[in-house]
């Protein structure tokens, strides 16, 4: 079986997912999700109607801490870490405006 | 060189420095690793540090623990405070993170020194380490190729005798994988035994840090610092792991043990089956009950796997968006900066996994892919429990193949193949491990895998090291 994912929605998950690709780059994705999603497909052939979704193997409630008060990350050496800083918090360019 | 626990003994005893043999580490690594290219950064001042406090704690007669002064390398998407931790992307170049992970406290606490961070394939994905964006790692046993991934640097470090322990993820097979092409013992934990906090996630159900070692002694020894339940990771399992080190000579004597059908089969190497089969004659021998078992499940692990890892990685990895951390590429808003940040940032092994994951969560293909993919792993889980009503632990080979030329898998398909033995574990959460078992045809390491129920390291730590005792009388 071929293109199980089309040309155009491997363009349209890429813009999902904030990528951006070239031409070149979407013919050879497309051609190689094809591929895995044909070995997925493999799953077809089992009835799994009976079978509940495991999320996590372990099986763990809510994990809650006590409440209490510990120190957290020290803001400025959080912020040192990031492309852009001012005022204690993270600066970025202008949120409003076209999109990309 | 001597082993973690025979290194430790003399520091703790005095006999050896602990600063002396962190230099004795920074001089090997120096000596080969332009070669091997094991790891991306070294942590001189801070090894420095620990280990002049180690001395120092012995001349004061305190014990500093049980890896006293033993160099260890870490793979790099382990947080290390102050030090760059980059899951070998361009995205996260420059960033160094303002805390440490669990494991490095608990490994400095217990006297390790920690040497340097070690190559991976990006974020984690991969089989070979070739998919780095600082370049690949070599197989110190043959250099033309790959040491397995995708933690191929820390398996590279302690085959190429630059330090006696290291720490790897393990997410479909990574810590296992590189550990049998690189002829050294590696453990994949029990999911939740040891803590993620400050792992940088892949795959948050799947993914697991452990050991590699020479030996497995040492692999333990390593194991048992640490594991340990962390309030910091919310899936971190809250009770203590049974200590696998006091057990581990304890042979298996009466011991059941399962061989897998489905994993002695086509697409596994001949001789990569042969010496399985020896392993299972050596158990036998060592006092064990070895039959075949069937798991028919683990023939649809793979492409369950490459649904779930890929879905919840493009979920984790969306945190890369040129706000917090490393690399920016700057752009007119906030969403064309987060565009050419990921587009310039990422590698295509880690574009191809977020797309797919993307794909298999979106609207209209959940229930088919990522939905379906979670019942398979129930599936096998289930199938895994009845084995376990009559086995106490199962054998496989780890990987299909020795080591592989360096560029000989271009088509990602064939680089997921590597993992086809490794992830059934990873998927029902059990613990497995990778030991060194003679070589293949091509004079180059296979290495046997042992599964376990959950939870039960120790017993498999029991087999592993009656395997490791056979293969040293075959050689």
């Amino acid at each position: 079986m071929s293109g199980e994912i089309s040309r155009d929605e491997v363009a349209h998950v890429a813009s999902l997912a904030r990528l951006r690709l070239s031409d070149n780059e979407l013919d050879t994705f497309t051609e190689q999700l094809c591929v895995v999603l044909e070995t997925a497909a493999q799953l077809n052939s089992l009835d799994l109607s009976e079978v509940p979704p495991m999320a996590q193997p372990y099986p763990l409630t809510n994990a809650l801490r006590p409440d209490l008060i510990v120190p957290s990350l020290d803001r400025d050496e959080v912020l040192a870490q990031a492309p852009g800083a001012e005022d204690g918090r993270f600066r970025v360019p202008p949120a409003l405006g076209e999109a990309p | 060189m001597s082993s973690a626990f025979e290194l430790a003994a003399a520091i703790r005893a005095g006999e050896q420095s602990a600063v002396a043999a962190a230099e004795t580490s920074f001089d090997t690594i120096d000596g080969r690793d332009e070669e091997i290219h094991a790891f991306l950064h070294l942590t001189k001042q801070r090894a420095q540090a620990q280990a002049e406090a180690v001395d120092k704690a012995v001349a004061a007669g305190q014990d500093p623990g049980p890896l006293a002064g033993v160099p260890i390398a870490i793979k790099d998407n382990m947080c290390t405070r102050g030090e760059p931790t980059t899951c070998s992307s361009k995205i996260l170049e420059g960033w160094r993170p303002p805390y440490d992970a669990t494991v490095i406290g608990r490994l400095e606490a217990a006297g390790a020194v920690i040497v340097g961070k070690t190559n991976l394939d990006e974020f984690a994905m991969g089989s070979s380490t070739e998919n780095s964006a600082f370049g690949p790692t070599r197989n110190p046993r043959d250099t033309s190729r790959v040491p397995g991934g995708s933690s191929g640097g820390s398996a590279a470090a302690v085959a190429a005798d630059f330090v006696p322990l290291s720490l790897g993820s393990d997410t479909g097979g990574s810590i296992r994988q590189p550990a049998a092409l690189c002829g050294v013992v590696g453990v994949k934990p029990s999911y939740g035994a040891v803590s993620r906090y400050g792992l940088i996630a892949f795959a948050s159900s799947l993914d697991q840090i452990g050991p590699f070692a020479h030996d497995v002694t040492d692999a333990a020894l390593c194991l048992d610092v640490i594991s340990g339940h962390d309030p910091r990771d919310a899936t971190s399992i809250p009770i203590a792991l049974t200590p696998t080190f006091p057990t581990v000579n304890d042979g298996v004597a009466g011991m059941r043990i399962g061989l897998i059908d489905e994993l002695m089969a086509d697409g596994i190497d001949d001789d990569v089956i042969a010496r399985t089969n020896q392993a299972a004659e050596a158990l036998t021998a060592a006092g064990a009950t070895v039959e075949r078992v069937s798991i028919p499940a683990t023939i649809y692990g793979l492409a369950a796997y490459y649904l779930i890892a890929p879905a919840e990685a493009s979920s984790n990895l969306a945190r890369f968006d040129g706000v917090r951390y490393g690399h920016r590429v700057d752009g007119q808003n906030v969403a064309a900066m987060n565009v050419a940040t990921r587009s310039a940032g990422f590698g295509d092994e880690v574009k191809r996994r977020i797309m797919l994951g993307t794909y298999a969560l979106s609207s209209g293909y959940y229930d088919a892919y990522y939905g379906k993919a979670q019942r398979v792993r129930t599936l096998l889980a289930d199938e895994f429990a009845t084995a376990y009503e009559k086995f106490d632990l199962l054998l496989s080979p780890t990987s299909p193949s020795t080591a592989f030329e360096i560029g000989a898998k271009s088509d990602p398909m064939a680089l997921y193949m590597c993992d086809v033995c490794t992830i059934p574990s990873n998927l029902a959460g059990h613990p497995a491990m990778s030991v060194p078992f003679g070589v293949g045809d091509d004079g180059l390491p296979v290495g046997v895998q042992v599964l376990a129920p959950m939870l039960e390291e120790a017993k498999m730590f029991r087999a592993a090291k009656a395997l490791e005792d056979a293969a040293k009388g075959m050689s």
